[in-house]
């Protein structure tokens, strides 16, 4: 089945619960097979998939909960920012402390989450990640850089101990 | 450019979105730039480490012959038929891909690409990147004895365009290896000597690297596995791997 590893691992971070996973996996493959006749060929199908997946979460009652916790306040149209925050120097020194950057993630508003595990796990273009979250390509940068921002921001915290 | 218009590039840079002629101004600056040298890397690491925690969760069996089971035959064949095109595209990519790379498992060989492109950024942005300085490999290659568990031949870089700056012990998952600095141009090229074990103790980090933006040979001969890797002209890289190999084999 197409895309099925990486789709279950997608709905795991969207939704923090195997159950919940499954269901979503499920219900997104049923619905690719209700819309494949409308899918158009010579699109991106990848992207097709994972827009119908985190479509279905978003109406979910946990995507309710999630999708709307974060002010969007003037990000349309905003150009890439400058990552400013330092990666902090004990990742670039120990890779393997694969716990901490998880939760550190798992911390991220929805919409960072998805945009950077869209970007480094799936290894989405651009393109990809704007068909797949519906946004405009500059939007997809701005949301990136501030995602990673946060991110090292949120490692600095848990290895300062706060 | 100011400095602050090549950092709002370093992102695009890594995750490989910039157009050809600024991938090539980008790396150019990145060569006289310590600072965004040092950013690219920060860059690099964080989303190296994110793949490796990214990838994390894994369905269930029966969740396959679930979802399986909800795809009648009809809808599989049709499935299979809008794939046909993508599948015959990954069929000729891994097809290349085993010829280029002889037969090592492609997962490891990525890893290894994505291990050794992080050392190479991080050599280059170091204040130290050789512990042996010299262009002279009869001083060079000495320097490892004792220190690697293995010997190696290195070329005469003379009537070459090819200079070498020096060497360092490098790991790749916990196993020493030779590393060495040669530079083209403005370019400089690491080249890194293993064991060419049969199991790789790889460390368990990103799988796959579209944004190592870096050109990269590599081959096992003599029981040692060579890569070349470095953001010069494809050719160059060849040229250098060819010089090695000749030198490995007198």
């Amino acid at each position: 089945m197409p895309l099925f590893d990486s789709l279950y691992n997608f709905a795991r971070w969207l939704t923090h619960d195997r159950e919940e996973a499954e269901d979503l996996v499920q219900e997104t493959y049923s619905k690719a097979l209700k819309g494949f006749p409308s899918y158009q060929q010579g699109t991106n199908f990848r992207a097709w998939m994972y827009r119908i997946l985190r479509n279905t979460f978003l109406t979910s009652r946990t995507g309710l909960k999630n999708g709307t916790t974060i002010s969007l306040d003037s990000e349309e149209g905003e150009s890439a920012l400058p990552v400013t925050v330092e990666t902090p120097e004990s990742l670039l020194l120990d890779r393997s402390n694969q716990q901490m950057v998880q939760e550190a993630i798992e911390e991220l508003p929805l919409i960072f989450r998805e945009v950077i595990l869209l970007c480094d796990v799936e290894e989405m273009s651009y393109q990809e990640i704007a068909e797949t979250v519906s946004i405009p390509i500059g939007t997809v940068m701005s949301r990136l850089a501030r995602a990673r921002n946060a991110l090292r921001l949120g490692l600095t915290k848990k290895l300062q101990g706060v | 450019m100011a400095c602050d218009a090549w950092r709002n590039k370093i992102a695009p840079y890594s995750d490989g979105e910039l157009a050809a002629d600024e991938m090539r101004s980008m790396g150019a600056h990145l060569l006289s730039c310590a600072s965004c040298t040092e950013e690219l890397l920060n860059c690099v690491q964080l989303k190296r480490a994110v793949q490796a925690a990214g990838k994390w969760y894994s369905p269930s069996a029966n969740l396959r012959r679930r979802v399986q089971a909800g795809i009648p035959a009809r809808n599989r064949a049709m499935w299979l038929r809008g794939w046909m095109p993508k599948l015959a595209a990954v069929a000729a990519l891994v097809a290349i891909a085993l010829l280029l790379f002889r037969g090592w498992p492609s997962d490891r060989q990525e890893q290894a690409f994505a291990e050794l492109a992080d050392i190479h950024v991080a050599t280059l942005a170091s204040a130290t990147s050789v512990d042996v300085v010299s262009t002279d490999r009869h001083t060079v290659k000495p320097w490892f004895q004792g220190r690697l568990p293995f010997t190696f031949n290195l070329p005469e870089m003379t009537d070459t365009p090819f200079t070498l700056e020096g060497g360092r012990v490098s790991y790749l998952g916990q196993a020493p290896g030779a590393h060495l600095i040669f530079k083209i141009g403005n370019h400089r090229i690491s080249v890194f000597i293993f064991q060419n074990q049969p199991e790789p103790r790889l460390a368990p980090s990103a799988s796959r690297s579209k944004s190592v933006t870096f050109n990269v040979e590599s081959w096992a001969d003599e029981g040692l596995r060579y890569f070349v890797i470095g953001d010069a002209d494809p050719n160059d890289i060849h040229k250098l791997s060819e010089l090695l190999q000749a030198a490995a084999r007198p």
